[in-house]
């Protein structure tokens, strides 16, 4: 506290709750709308209390989906969605976790070499190589599948480099005193260096998993089939649908579904944390 | 237990840095070695190698009859207590003791019968659930030494095992590791850099200089019959005065200097062995300009100046009630020096 005089902290928790307005607002917005019926959106005065509609707008976006804009109903997307981000929020986190493993804790040939080497991927995120990974993926007829969808954005410079310089810190009478115990490299693995990282793979888990859920680009180029589709793509389908006007308040039930799951996993996540935070501290 | 033959032991790191070299030792079984030396002489990595963290790059090692050259810390039997304990943070103190003995296939009731025992032995029984972080120091420092020994190895290996610890949890810990040696009849080998820790603790001491050993024997052998120049400067505090025979330009100090060994050309004396008055037995003598007196109790110090300008220290027990800048004579009684010559660094007395 700098000051604590009442009228200071009037003004300050007025500008706090101004910014969290401004970023809460138009979430706001697309709860309300998404509880209104078809037209209510579009009749230029938004109404600032949730509408009746709610309900059968739900049901109607998770089951029925619109066939004539081509979405599959919406719990087929969410399920996409969540198998795409766990697939790659998984794969990402074992792949970077064992190399970072091999970097650091093993010798052979050109260590620093595959190190660098993994570093300066770092600077070629999915988008610049989109078009050659589209062409491997498709050559390997992996076009409207989970693994077509997953893999190519599984490799992870990132998370490989987070957890080298944890590792790194880790004392290196840690790894010896676990030899003269018997425990060879990958029990040393399973059962000091795993247990040691756990809040770095928790904090990871969440950045990965919104990675994943919110990639577009990529689902939008390999799927063409329908049971592919992923929810973030699917709103792009749901606006620019065939007909006339978008169906708003269906988007907006969508977009609600949409940001949920994230949501979850950051809250779950973060019982983790702290767990890992207060417990696995030297 | 087992005796340890060490033949002609060498390491040289990357980059062509020698850290050791020619070790020849022979350790007994039960005997409790003391490494000493000062800081980068090489007694981490000599430790280190029969330990197996550190590859051997000259000579070889036997625990027992085992050749144990090319084999892995764990298949050595040994273990060994880090200075920074290496407590894995987040198990359990229980799980700390166990995990060696889980490794090796011990049984779940087997793992906590010995736990339990040493846990006893060690009193760290309360503290078993918790984790290493929710300890002090000194009991962190127990449980390393309860994850070496709950194993029953053959040989116990502790780097500077106190040196985390205050002065006074040091020196209880220091019996406490002595009696448990004791008791155990295990063969250790025990680094520090603490004299005193040094002195108490060896069956017998190695001091090592440069990768070198410099000399091999009990405690009092090796503060007695220091072997070269720098033993005699090394143990002992405050270290041992030298003095070279041009400071005794006396001539009745001539005569007393011829009954020394031929060669000798410089003598060493300890400070509690100088006198400030002359005593009934030979003694050389010196007229030094008082510098300094240090009044500690029984191990007050005076530091005085020999005419051609070389510090001697003196430990006096009572003030000798000097002032500074004065003149006075400083007695050497002759049977209490330690001859040696400068250019080979050894004493010259050795039959
Ligand atoms: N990994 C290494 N690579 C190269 N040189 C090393 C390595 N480890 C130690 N050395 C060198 O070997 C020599 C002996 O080191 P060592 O750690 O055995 O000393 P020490 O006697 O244990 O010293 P201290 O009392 O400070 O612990 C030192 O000169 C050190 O610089
Ligand atoms: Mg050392």
């Amino acid at each position: 506290m700098v000051e604590n005089n009442s009228w200071s902290r009037f003004v300050t928790h007025c500008i706090l709750i101004l910014g969290v307005a401004l970023v809460v607002f138009p979430v706001y917005l697309a709860v309300i709308a998404s509880t209104h019926e078809a037209g209510t959106f579009l009749s230029g005065t938004l109404p600032l209390l949730p509408g009746s509609q709610g309900l059968e707008n739900y049901k109607q976006v998770l089951f029925e989906g619109r066939s004539r804009a081509g979405t599959p109903p919406l719990h087929t997307m969410l399920w996409n969605s969540f198998v795409m981000a766990m697939t790659i929020t998984i794969g990402k986190l074992l792949v970077s976790l064992l190399s970072a493993f091999a970097i650091v804790y093993f010798r052979f040939p050109f260590r620093m070499f595959f190190f660098w080497v993994i570093f300066l991927t770092l600077m070629l995120p999915v988008e610049v190589r989109i078009v050659p990974t589209f062409q491997v993926v498709a050559d390997l007829g992996m076009l409207n599948s989970f693994a077509g969808l997953s893999i190519p954005l599984i490799a992870s410079a990132t998370a490989t480099f987070l957890f080298r310089q944890f590792f790194m810190t880790i004392p290196e009478e840690m790894l010896e005193a676990a030899r003269v115990d018997g425990a060879g490299p990958m029990k040393f693995f399973k059962d000091i260096l795993l247990p040691l990282s756990i809040t770095n793979i928790a904090a990871l888990f969440v950045i990965m998993f919104i990675y994943g859920w919110n990639q577009y680009l990529w689902p939008l180029l390999i799927t063409t089939d329908p049971e592919y589709y992923t929810i973030v793509m699917g709103i792009q389908r749901m606006v620019t649908g065939a007909d006339a006007e978008p169906l708003w308040h269906l988007v907006m039930a969508t977009v609600v579904l949409a940001a949920l799951p994230p949501i979850l996993v950051i809250l779950f996540m973060q019982r983790l944390f702290v767990k890992g935070l207060t417990e696995t501290e030297k | 237990m087992a005796s340890i033959q060490i033949n002609r032991l060498g390491k040289i790191y990357t980059g062509d840095v020698r850290a050791v070299s020619e070790i020849d030792l022979t350790i007994k079984d039960g005997e409790f070695i003391v490494l000493v030396g000062p800081s980068g002489c090489g007694k981490s990595t000599l430790l280190r190698m029969i330990a197996g963290l550190e590859s051997i790059s000259e000579g070889d090692l036997f625990i027992g009859e085992r050749r144990v050259n090319d084999l892995e810390p764990s298949e050595r039997d040994i273990a060994m207590v880090f200075q920074n304990y290496a407590l894995y943070p987040h198990m359990t103190v229980y799980n700390n003791l166990g995990y060696g003995l889980k490794n090796r296939g011990f049984s779940k009731d087997e793992i906590k019968t010995r736990v339990d025992a040493i846990a006893k032995m060690l009193e760290i029984t309360p503290f078993l659930e918790r984790k290493p972080k929710a300890l002090s120091g000194g009991q962190r420092q127990r449980v390393a030494m309860g994850r070496a020994l709950v194993r029953e190895p053959k040989v116990f290996l502790l780097d500077e095992p106190l040196s985390n610890l205050d002065a006074k949890l040091r020196v209880q810990m220091r019996l406490e590791i002595k009696q448990l040696q004791k008791r155990l009849k295990t063969t250790s080998l025990y680094v520090t850099h603490d004299q005193l820790e040094a002195m108490t603790l060896a069956d017998r001491l190695v001091v090592l200089n440069q990768g070198r050993i410099e000399q091999v024997g009990s405690p009092m052998d090796v503060y007695n019959r220091p072997e070269t120049l720098f033993v005699a400067q090394f143990i002992g505090s405050p270290s041992m005065n030298l003095i070279p025979f041009t400071e005794f330009q006396q001539s009745d100090n001539q005569q007393l200097l011829s009954h020394l060994p031929a060669t000798t050309d410089i003598l060493g004396i300890r400070p509690d062995q100088l006198l400030l008055s002359k005593p009934k037995e030979d003694a050389l003598r010196l007229d030094c300009q008082v510098c300094l007196f240090e009044p500690a109790g029984a191990e007050s110090h005076l530091y005085v100046k020999t005419p051609l300008g070389q510090d001697l220290t003196l430990r006096v027990d009572i003030d000798p009630q000097v002032r500074e800048n004065t003149t006075l004579s400083v007695y050497i009684p002759l049977n209490k020096v330690h001859p040696f010559n400068q250019s080979s660094q050894r004493r010259t007395d050795i039959q």
